[in-house]
């Protein structure tokens, strides 16, 4: 039997805290030019029904970039809250890859890795590709993850995929410091390229943002994305030339393959960027442009569905 | 004066048996729509689909800056989806509103506290949830703590907190918003007596200061004391628009124009599931009429007629009586013999239970009726004020009041047997 008792008493008490009498409440203006309407530009809000395709709303997203500021907050700190090592983790979880594969492709299997010392080698390949597949990841699912904000607020929902990228970002800022420690360890000097990192990694967040934006909608509607993207990063890894020389097609070889693997070029040019060696410049060209085609399309379908998003979540 | 809110005749359909298909009929649905979308914007009309239901429809109307205007209406009326529409976090089928000055919408307090961030994190977390700058949150931050009392747990993570300390983290962060229209859902009466208390207190400070505040409630008695106007909805449009007590009492008496009887037509509307479904609910005289104000020497009968749908279940009906403040007078789980520990065969049952005369005060009482299963616990229809009546003393020197005429407290009035025991002075 429901018994949904609505009484006014004053005093009643939750478990074994009793409720304390709190003061009339302070909501007094305190700042009254904040809230003086006409003193700042009074907004308006204006609510209608289905829309068409919708471009990203840029002023929106900006006008809550402080919202976007504490998700990616949010997101960094709980990720090691109650960890002993903290943040530590974040250069470990790298760390203990190059170490794996070191040992295995390295002594083991005798991978060549060219002038480069093998562990140097793969971790500037893993860096890369460790943040593209945790951003990809963890924006899949970030919409889904977010449902009670999305069901009880309301923000430009494209801050929700956002943010995922974001705080993969950060772990990727983390992790570039064990790179630097690494080349001081073995000498090696980053190259003049170096100026051309931000680039690379531009095209690379853009590529994950799209990506993860897209399926992140996706995974709204049709929950087989959960289980899809898992194994399509999975597979993707051995695809894409991190932990091993990129012989097959050569540097600037065959247009084709990088075309089906936009990330071949990036982690090939980023490696390239932070180490010296020969960058594939069309290649990456190409991939810059898949990865702005991407970044529109998933911002596109996400901005088309997202009204639904509440209705089916 | 431009109004704060204006709402232009806004509906929202949802589909039924959506989700069920869900991902067949989005694919498929949304190809079609994208094909069709251009020719619908030149006919200039939603088509009548098969399985689609319109929670609200033609619903217009405004609000004056600095009105405080209650949203009344029973389950399903379309209240929070009218509330989804103004926080925009669902968009209306078709229509369009426009809301003048800042918004804060409160559907719940606490949105996107994260259990393990510390008291201090997640006011700062949901402080811009609810769209403070952080400036701002800085700035109120003291008051936010000392109002919620939690100065020596800031830096322990909420998921440490009791309820209470959560529940009055979290509201004060919400009362700290400075928006110049608030939208707010009664789910925030959840809690503690005390707590509930606090958020009308609150509502009725902003109200004062000005604010525009829309305020959803099932709770007469809260919207009467804090919204001069109200709007009561029915299945999706509005049906009364006017002053707060007038509008309540329209809701109250209910579409037959009796608030002692109540029927339900049709399956798709009556409350019930698939085991048991509620017909009507009546207040009935033992002479069976239905009797919507009685003496308060007369005793009367809750009737209600409902479907045992499916065989073999114990069905128990169940009366939730309130009395006119929001406390409730008792709750009665039915004890016929007859039925007691037996299943129920399919078919329709009235079930009455009768309230002694001389027994409950004065005042309006506000009936909910129930099926429920026991052991274990499943409650089949819970139809809060689904009727109401009214106890008068005439007066006649033969109730419990005898010829006293002041006020008289108490929620049951009951005769009781009382003896004496006496020493004579001799």
């Amino acid at each position: 039997m429901e018994s949904p008792c609505i009484s006014m008493d004053t005093q009643t008490e939750i478990g074994d805290e009793p409720v304390v009498t709190i003061p009339p409440l302070p909501l007094t203006l305190r700042d009254t030019s904040e809230n003086q309407p006409g003193t700042t530009g009074r907004r308006r809000t204006v609510i209608e029904s289905a829309r068409g395709w919708q471009f990203i709303n840029v002023a929106e997203l900006w006008r809550f970039r402080e919202l976007l500021y504490f998700l990616v907050w949010r997101d960094v700190k709980v990720r090691y809250k109650q960890t002993a090592l903290g943040a530590a983790w974040a250069i470990l979880q790298p760390a203990l890859m190059m170490v794996v594969f070191t040992l295995f492709f390295s002594r083991v299997a005798n991978i060549s890795s060219g002038p480069i010392p093998y562990p140097l080698f793969v971790y500037a390949g893993l860096l890369p590709w460790t943040f593209f597949s945790t951003a990809v990841a963890s924006a899949s699912n970030s919409v889904i993850g977010s449902e009670r904000l999305i069901t009880k607020i309301y923000f430009p929902r494209l801050s929700i995929p956002f943010a995922a990228i974001c705080a993969a970002m950060v772990d990727w800022g983390v992790a570039m410091g064990l790179l630097a420690a690494l080349m001081l360890w073995y000498g090696v000097l980053p190259p003049l390229s170096i100026l051309l990192l931000p680039f690379v990694f531009g095209v690379l967040a853009l590529f994950a943002a799209g990506l993860g934006t897209l399926l992140s909608a996706l995974t709204v509607a049709y929950r087989d994305f959960r289980y899809v993207v898992p194994f399509l990063l999975q597979v993707w890894m051995f695809a894409t030339p991190a932990i091993y020389l990129n012989t097959v097609s050569g540097v600037n070889g065959d247009l084709g393959v990088y075309v089906l693997n936009p990330l071949n070029p990036l982690v090939v040019s980023f490696r390239a960027a932070v180490l010296g060696g020969p960058l594939p410049w069309t290649s990456l060209l190409v991939a810059a442009a898949i990865a702005l085609l991407t970044f529109l399309g998933g911002c596109l379908y996400f901005r088309r569905v997202e009204d639904g998003f509440s209705d089916i979540i | 004066m431009r109004p704060a809110i204006h709402i232009d005749n806004v509906g929202k359909r949802y589909f039924l048996g959506r989700q069920a298909h869900a991902a067949y009929r989005t694919l498929r649905e949304s190809l079609v729509e994208m094909a069709a979308a251009p020719w619908r914007r030149l006919r200039g009309r939603l088509d009548q689909q098969p399985g689609e239901f319109w929670a609200l429809q033609n619903v217009s109307f405004q609000v004056q800056p600095g009105e405080v205007v209650g949203i009344i209406g029973r389950n399903g009326a379309g209240k929070s989806t009218l509330l989804k529409i103004l926080s925009q976090i669902t968009r209306p089928s078709r229509g369009r509103v426009v809301i003048d000055g800042r918004v804060g919408s409160l559907l719940e307090v606490g949105t996107g506290f994260h259990p393990e961030l510390t008291g201090r994190e997640n006011v700062f977390l949901n402080g811009s949830i609810l769209g403070m700058s952080r400036r701002e949150i800085a700035r109120k931050f003291d008051d936010i703590v000392a109002f919620a009392e939690v100065e020596q747990f800031l830096d322990t993570p909420v998921k440490r907190y009791s309820s209470g300390m959560y529940v009055r983290l979290a509201f004060s962060v919400a009362a700290h918003l400075e928006p110049e229209v608030l939208i707010i859902d009664e789910v925030l009466a959840v809690g503690d007596a005390s707590f509930q208390k606090k958020c009308l207190n609150k509502m009725e400070d902003v109200g004062k200061q000005g604010r525009t505040v829309l305020f959803v409630s099932h709770n007469m008695q809260a919207v009467t004391r804090l919204c001069q106007r109200a709007i009561l909805l029915e299945e999706g449009r509005i049906v009364a628009d006017g002053l707060s007590a007038v509008v309540s009492a329209r809701y109250l008496r209910g579409e037959n124009g009796s608030s002692a009887h109540r029927v339900w037509q049709g399956d798709t509307r009556a409350p019930g599931d698939e085991i048991a479904r509620l017909r009507s609910v009546r207040v009935v005289t033992p002479a069976g009429d239905t009797c919507e104000s009685l003496d308060i020497r007369q005793s009367v009968g809750l009737e209600m007629t409902w479907e045992a749908r499916l065989p073999n279940h114990r069905l128990v009906p169940n009366f939730h009586v309130y009395f006119e403040d929001g406390s409730c007078v008792f709750v009665s789980p039915e004890c016929d013999p007859e039925w007691a520990s037996r299943t129920r065969p399919q078919g329709i049952y009235k079930s009455t239970a009768w309230i002694p005369g001389n027994f409950l005060a004065e005042g309006t009482y506000f009936v909910g009726a129930a099926v429920s299963t026991m052991d274990p616990v499943d409650v089949h229809f819970y139809e809060r004020d689904a009727v109401a009546f009214h106890v008068l003393d005439r007066l006649e020197g033969d109730s419990v009041r005898r010829n006293y005429a002041g006020p008289y407290p108490g929620v049951v009035r009951p005769m009781l047997q009382w003896t004496n025991e006496a020493t004579f002075a001799s």
